[in-house]
């Protein structure tokens, strides 16, 4: 609905100008250049084709398929099976003893947005100025040059969702990145994967407003700030059909129709309402989950996934059976009441669940390098709770599942023909402590091998300091 | 549900009858009872390093035995560990155990004294609660001891803050009774000098007059303004003359050289810890003895005082012959079982394995004078000790049965209870 409404804008006037010059990379797709006024600039990097041979494959359909190859061409899986043809000028990996599989996926990062070092001048993930902030874009704070990015690259992550913090109730807009070196955000921007919408329930918001002596400063007072924003984009919606139907009628009704003044915070609520931003919910407990749900059918949003979710395991089934996944921690708790509740067995009590949805995220620079040994944890403490988690279904929780959350499961989070060639190859199974990503590969190029480390920082700022000299 | 109910996955045999063996035990007359934990692979961590196919006998509370072939007494219960590791009692780090219940509740957290002065008699283990959540989560992890440090924090809004000087550090125990005696003072370079008057540079300056005032009776007694109070001086008096050691938070090298001159002009002991960037200085500490103890996990310049810290660190140091300990650099309490994960990772990283668990086992049961008790599994010594499902530096192994203080310890927490309530719920379809 918005994306014809801008294009309604753009027919009458100024705004045509910018539009045209977006016009380039916005013909090659179906969509409205409004839908992404700062486009995606990636290119996938060239590379030859590559045989990985003789490796376990965790696929992230649920399925481990033993000394198995895979063929990646043209920065896709191309295929997969036993024995397979190493085409002209491919490289061939021998992998046998090694396991493959998806690159992992972090649904819940801060990576250049809370970057190192962490001092004030970099901190820009909370606008924390105002409850809601839904005009705002974490990919505006993002520095691409925040080292974390090739420490989590050395962890096998290959794509990772950038989200305002969790200060508001409504923090503003995320953005999806392949983790690649840039220079500018755009040019590590996930091409045509959608942006989230970040809220957050709980202590966050209440206690920084609250302390500030304004709105919100309690649960109900945090409830009763997203239902009043989403009657404004209600409102804001109910304009632009107003007016889009004077623009269809034509003749006077249309020459006297004005539309309705732009809004940032409120374009944003309405593309959440038209389903074409998921909401990404940071959210502890499990009554508040449940109030959350409520919320999401009084407006018709969708909640594609409650990030942190301490308390997810008391609601396994009721998040299941809505569709909704949860983004956890294997082991993190007590930081705050709200996740006083968190037990090393939540994500594999999520994932129990039948039609279930469990992501493992990390929402910490460290963490983030290391997402398969937190899925190892969990692995474990499941197993010893008496529940049957595989390797092959574990995986998922790092890959297939995240892809679901962020909307891009056709294209990435599986190791399957015809999708982007985002794979890992590990030294071993990779939910052991001494696992180490040998090989990263983004969109088929090699963009981390650990057996020859790039000579230089990948980082502009470790370029030249004394300190690292001699570290790897 | 009970542990020997519960199915244990692909476990279920061993586990479960341990579990069994382990449950009949528990009741008896613990101080006579003796228990033979045979079949294991025993890390000592003494001169006797890892045996394979060995026992360790408890008699009393204490381990009277470990070897090979060891029998049984008369009455004494025995369980077969099928070739488990055994690991003495894990440490767990330095930081807020028993003195800080929930990170975000101030109420709830004893750590920092935020007088604004400079107070080396603050003793934060005077608060230690033995029933403090963290505790038994933490416990259930096979973790024996820790230590308890004053937190050091800036004064914000006005507010006074702590000092460099943040007071003494104790070892606490997870089995019931109180912490042993101060066994370091903490002190905190860098941060700014947020901690100093904004200058770290000051943190030397104050450190010399107050060890003057507390050295110096003349000082003392003078009517020149005192950064201590009388009860400071005698505090710091002891630290001086039991060279008890100053427990230095520093990260940046240049930082950890000036610290070590300092040491050494004032014939002070120190430890570094934290010591992000502290292999570039390995040789300075060998040469000095300092030891460090560190975070495994630092790797990124999360301050402009850590833009070397490396993975290796913790390898590199022990090839330059540094004596290390493994702390999470996060105070706080309630993950603190990630530090056996961190050492795991410091061997992926280039650590031998066997110093990895000495780092946090028997290094800083040594560092913090607690080996009488902490730290290796050794004749004479009480039973502090862990049975360990596989690898206990490996993510996918737990805790399986502890002793502490020659006792069986439970591995319950409030958090194995939730898991029970809810696992049953989620079992019937019904967690909503």
């Amino acid at each position: 609905m918005i994306t014809r409404v801008a294009l309604t804008v753009l027919r009458r006037g100024t705004i045509v100008a910018l539009g045209a010059l977006l016009g380039a990379s916005a013909a090659t797709k179906a969509s409205s250049p409004w839908d992404d006024p700062y486009p995606s600039t990636y290119h996938a990097s060239p590379s030859a084709p590559v045989l990985i041979r003789g490796a376990t494959v965790l696929t992230g359909t649920g399925t481990r398929l033993e000394a198995t190859d895979v063929l990646i061409a043209d920065g896709k899986i191309a295929a997969i099976g036993a024995s397979l043809a190493a085409p002209g000028g491919a490289r061939v990996v021998e992998a046998h003893g090694r396991w493959l599989t998806p690159g992992l996926i972090d649904v819940h990062s801060h990576l250049g947005v809370y970057p190192s070092p962490a001092i004030p001048g970099n901190s820009d993930g909370n606008e924390a100025t105002s409850p809601v902030t839904a005009n705002v874009w974490a990919e505006h704070s993002v520095w691409p040059v925040d080292p974390g990015f090739s420490t989590a690259l050395a962890g096998g992550i290959t794509t990772l969702e950038i989200l305002p913090g969790s200060a508001n109730l409504i923090g503003g807009r995320s953005v999806v990145l392949k983790n690649v070196p840039s220079v500018t955000y755009q040019r590590m921007k996930f091409p045509g994967a959608p942006q989230s919408l970040k809220m957050a329930c709980g202590e966050n918001p209440k206690r920084v407003y609250g302390e500030k002596n304004t709105a919100p400063s309690t649960r109900m007072g945090n409830v009763a700030g997203y239902r009043a924003a989403w009657i404004e984009a209600e409102e804001y919606l109910r304009d632009f059909k107003e007016y889009d139907a004077k623009m269809k009628a034509g003749g006077k009704s249309a020459a006297d129709a004005k539309p309705p003044k732009r809004d940032l915070k409120l374009d944003t609520l309405a593309r959440a309402l038209k389903g074409e931003i998921p909401i990404q919910m940071h959210c502890y407990r499990a009554d508040e989950m449940a109030i959350m749900l409520d919320m999401s059918r009084e407006f018709g949003f969708h909640i594609a996934s409650f990030h942190h979710a301490t308390e997810a395991y008391k609601i396994a089934n009721l998040l299941a059976e809505n569709g909704v996944c949860a983004a956890m921690w294997a082991d993190w708790w007590g930081f705050k009441m709200e996740s006083n509740d968190g037990i090393e067995e939540n994500i594999a009590l999520v994932d129990a669940a039948p039609q279930s949805c469990a992501i493992v995220h990390s929402d910490s620079e460290e963490g983030i390098q290391r997402l398969n040994q937190e899925a190892g944890k969990a692995i474990a403490r499941g197993r010893a709770a008496g529940l049957d988690i595989t390797p092959e279904r574990a995986i998922r929780w790092l890959t297939a599942n995240p892809a679901r959350a962020l909307g891009i499961l056709e294209r990435t989070g599986t190791i399957e023909a015809g999708k982007m060639a985002d794979v890992v190859l590990w030294s071993r199974d990779p939910f052991s402590v001494y696992a180490l990503a040998d090989e990263v590969y983004i969109d088929g190029a090699l963009q981390f091998d650990r057996a020859h480390p790039p000579s230089t920082p990948r980082s502009d700022f470790m370029l030249g300091q004394p300190a690292t000299a001699g570290a790897p | 549900m009970s542990r020997s109910t519960m199915p244990f996955g692909r476990f279920v045999s061993s586990a479960a009858v341990l579990a069994l063996v382990l449950t009949a035990a528990a009741p008896a007359a613990l101080a006579e009872t003796a228990v033979l934990l045979k079949n294991g692979l025993i890390h000592t961590e003494s001169a006797r390093g890892s045996l394979k196919d060995s026992s360790v006998l408890i008699v009393g509370g204490r381990v009277t035995a470990v070897g090979p072939g060891l029998t049984a007494p008369e009455g004494a219960t025995v369980i077969d560990l099928h070739g488990r590791p055994v690991t003495p009692a894990l440490f767990g780090g330095v930081g807020f155990l028993g003195v800080e219940e929930i990170t975000e509740e101030d109420s709830t957290i004893d750590a920092v004294l935020k007088l604004g002065q400079m107070h080396p008699e603050f003793d934060p283990s005077l608060a230690f609660n033995p029933d403090s959540i963290p505790v038994s989560v933490s416990r259930a992890d096979g973790i024996g001891f820790a230590l308890v440090i004053p937190g050091s924090e800036a004064g914000r809004h006005g507010a006074s803050g702590s000092s460099s000087v943040a007071g003494q550090a104790s070892i606490a125990r997870l089995d019931g009774r109180s912490p042993l005696a101060p066994v370091a003072l903490s002190v905190v370079i860098g941060d700014g000098g947020a901690l100093s008057g904004s200058s770290r540079a000051a943190v030397y300056m104050l450190l010399a007059q107050a060890l003057e005032e507390a050295r110096n009776p003349a000082v003392a007694n003078s009517t020149d303004v005192h950064l201590l109070t009388p009860a400071g001086r005698r505090v710091l008096r002891s630290v001086v003359t039991e060279q008890r050691p100053l427990l230095v938070a520093a990260d940046r090298a240049s930082d950890i050289r000036t610290a070590i001159e300092f040491a050494t002009r004032e014939k002070l002991k120190i430890i570094i810890q934290g010591g992000a960037e502290a292999w570039r200085v390995a040789p300075l500490l060998k040469r000095a003895a300092v030891a460090v103890v560190l975070d495994p996990l630092d790797d990124l310049p999360a301050s402009f005082d850590s833009i070397g810290a490396t993975l290796e660190n913790a390898a590199r140091l022990n090839a330059g012959g540094v004596a290390i300990a493994f702390s999470l650099r996060d105070p706080d309490p309630h993950n603190i079982r990630k530090l056996r994960n961190a050492a795991g990772v410091a061997v992926a990283h280039g650590l031998p394995w066997s110093a990895a668990l000495t780092a946090i086992t028997s290094a800083p049961a040594r560092l913090f004078h607690a080996s009488a008790e902490f730290g290796s599994i050794e004749v004479g010594k009480p039973a502090n000790l862990v049975v360990w499902s596989g690898d206990p530096l490996e993510v996918t192994s737990l805790a399986e049965a502890a002793w502490l203080d020659g006792t069986q310890a439970t591995l319950r927490s409030r958090q194995t209870e939730l898991r029970d309530r809810y696992l049953a719920k989620v079992r019937a379809g019904a967690a909503r």
